[in-house]
């Protein structure tokens, strides 16, 4: 038990939790450097689907009714993700580089990332129910016919099963496993700012029991080292070939027609707004 | 608190002749191996049954590791070396007047003549909370039992507080930094040379070492140089037994001057936060400016900026303010004029 939990016991001689081992941090590294190797090992040797230039050429001819550009990502929305993705790397950084060995005064600088973390997380659930369309991003049982197709494609089947909306499965699916850790982090970790000193409010270490405080640092610890996980997941789609467009969009805003016919389901994703088509710079 | 019994728990006891051997040893038992110099410090650990080390890498008999020598114009003096050997050497005494004052301030004779620099220097913190054994922050747990609304925490930090309200114990430390010592540091990868106010850690940089000593290293000498020999000294320790304590707070300084003028002045704080302070912002403020009541009163006041008394321990916020102000201002001069 000890190579996933800490125990410790109290001034009353009870056994206590205290931390995740930290153990479970290297792990974390080697799942997602072997998850990233095995998938680019794959990518690389299979004969995954992939669809031929020509069946593309047929579909951008028969909707010229669409921009070349075809906005995906607001400002707004991309301002969100590039303020998350780096109060995400500071907080991974100010956690881990200590317990691999670089030492330095990391507490402010954790809980300070964490703050702009939780505001920007807070921001985009506001922004994402109100301006955005809310229920693009969720998974639910309708998307298993997609799910089969996708894993079809990846086999290297030529499947007629539907095709993404707006976001393609994995990135659902990545979003999803992000909420529930992401939630969990900065619930504990909001937690856990009463146990150290921050302007913001006294401490009050006796504000739960000793189990209950190490049951938060438990998931606050299990929270992070998935996070390294999933960061790394993350970063190799992001900078992957095939995908780089997505990371594009999420730079530059848009996509084009062809990225957005090849990959998207019109009918799932509606671009219904000609008043937010971005010109075509070679038509100006 | 702890219980101290008759019985240490069993460990497996190392005496090498070399400090290559005691690498050695270090490198082969990792984490299960401890260091035991003059054993002041050890033995509590071991009788409390608190450390239960499987190996005890004995230093007392290596012979490099003990004695003072002249080297470069200053000083070297092996870390196995005793407060006793120290606070009675000639050239300490003439040179170094601080480090004698700071070394026979520590402890007792008979402790003085057991304790070494090097474990006076990187002995434990005295916290009582951690040192029962339980598990808190330092220990590796989540909590400061120091710091909490019913702590008895009236020797704990004033500053540099991070979820850990330990301070150093050590009475050379603040004498060394003020002298512009070194600390020699051997490992099985070689040997490195670091500041001796960059040897002391706070818990914001790592909550469980009171030192920059990696596992597996060894303190094996400091370094004095003969920048600051001779130089106007001050040393003063508060203690609540001046027959026998740890410093409440204590606080040390070098000072250079020309006429009254300050020209130059290195000055450190102990007892006050997990390791001992240099006021880099103090030292600065006070060059250039005459030594009398009104630079050492504006001193005191800066150096006390920041400080977070806990519940019990308000009263280090004036003893500091007044033991910087008098390590300025000097207190016979004062009293003279």
């Amino acid at each position: 038990m000890d190579y996933f939990l800490t125990w410790g016991h109290s001034p009353w001689g009870q056994q206590i939790l205290t931390h995740v081992s930290w153990n479970l941090l290297w792990a974390a590294l080697f799942a997602g450097v072997a998850f990233l190797v095995a998938h680019a090992s794959y990518m690389v040797l299979s004969a995954h689907r992939k669809r031929h230039p020509a069946e593309t050429d047929a579909m951008e001819a028969a909707r010229p009714d669409l921009p070349a550009r075809i906005p995906r990502h607001s400002g707004v929305a991309r301002a969100f993700h590039w303020v998350m993705a780096a109060s995400m790397l500071t907080l991974l950084s100010t956690a881990f580089l200590p317990i691999a060995g670089v030492k330095f005064a990391w507490v402010q600088w954790h809980w300070m990332a964490g703050l702009v973390l939780t505001t920007s997380i807070l921001f985009h659930v506001i922004h994402a129910s109100v301006w955005l369309d809310f229920w693009s991003i969720w998974v639910g049982p309708k998307d298993i016919p997609e799910l089969r197709a996708e894993i079809l494609r990846e086999l290297g089947h030529d499947v007629p099963g539907p095709k993404p909306g707006k976001y393609p499965l994995g990135n659902r699916l990545y979003h999803l496993a992000l909420v529930v850790v992401g939630l969990s982090v900065i619930a504990s970790g909001l937690t856990m700012m009463v146990r150290v000193r921050t302007p913001l409010f006294p401490r009050n270490p006796y504000l739960l029991s000793d189990s209950t405080w190490g049951f938060v640092y438990v998931t606050h610890g299990m929270a992070g080292v998935a996070l390294v996980g999933l960061v790394i997941a993350h970063v190799y789609f992001a900078v992957r070939p095939e995908k780089w467009w997505i990371t594009k969009a999420m730079i530059l805003g848009w996509i084009t027609r062809r990225q957005y016919l090849e990959h998207h389901d019109p009918d799932r994703w509606v671009v219904a707004d000609p008043g937010s088509r971005i010109p075509d710079p070679a038509q100006q | 608190m702890a219980v101290i019994r008759d019985v240490m728990p069993a460990f497996e006891l190392f005496q090498p002749a070399s400090t290559a051997d005691a690498l050695n040893l270090l490198d082969r038992y990792g984490a299960d191996a401890w260091i035991f110099a003059g054993g002041l410090d050890s033995f509590d650990w071991l009788k409390d049954r608190i450390k239960r080390p499987r190996y005890v890498v004995d230093l007392g008999g290596i012979a490099e590791l003990k004695g003072i020598r002249a080297r470069d114009g200053g000083l070297e003096i092996g870390a196995m070396t005793t407060l006793t050997e120290v606070v009675s050497h000639p050239i300490v005494r003439d040179r170094y007047a601080i480090l004698t004052e700071a070394a026979e301030a520590a402890a007792s004779p008979q402790i003085r003549n057991q304790g070494t620099i090097g474990g006076n220097l990187s002995q434990d913190t005295r916290c009582w909370y951690y040192r029962a054994g339980w598990s808190c922050y330092r220990a590796g747990g989540n909590i400061c039992y120091a710091d909490t609304p019913e702590s008895i925490n009236r020797e704990h930090a004033i500053l540099e507080a991070d979820r850990c309200v330990a301070v150093n114990p050590s009475d050379t430390a603040p004498a060394l930094i003020v002298l512009g010592a070194s600390m020699v540091i051997r490992g099985s990868s070689g040997e490195r040379v670091i500041p001796a106010e960059n040897y002391f850690v706070g818990p914001g940089t790592d909550i469980t070492r009171m030192t920059a000593l990696q596992p597996g290293e060894l303190l094996t000498a400091i370094r004095i140089p003969g920048d600051w020999a001779g130089s106007n000294f001050y040393w003063e320790k508060v203690r609540d037994r001046q027959v026998w304590d740890f410093a409440l707070v204590s606080v040390a300084s070098a000072m250079t001057l020309s006429g009254t003028t300050i020209q130059n002045i290195r000055l450190v704080i102990n007892g006050v936060a997990a390791r001992p302070l240099r006021l880099a912002t103090v030292e600065q403020y006070v060059k250039g400016k005459p030594r009398n009541e009104s630079t050492a009163a504006a001193a005191g006041d800066m150096a006390v900026e920041g400080a977070q008394p806990l519940r019990f321990n308000a009263y280090k916020v004036p003893l500091m303010r007044n033991l910087v102000k008098r390590a300025i201002r000097g207190v016979e001069e004062w009293t003279t004029s």
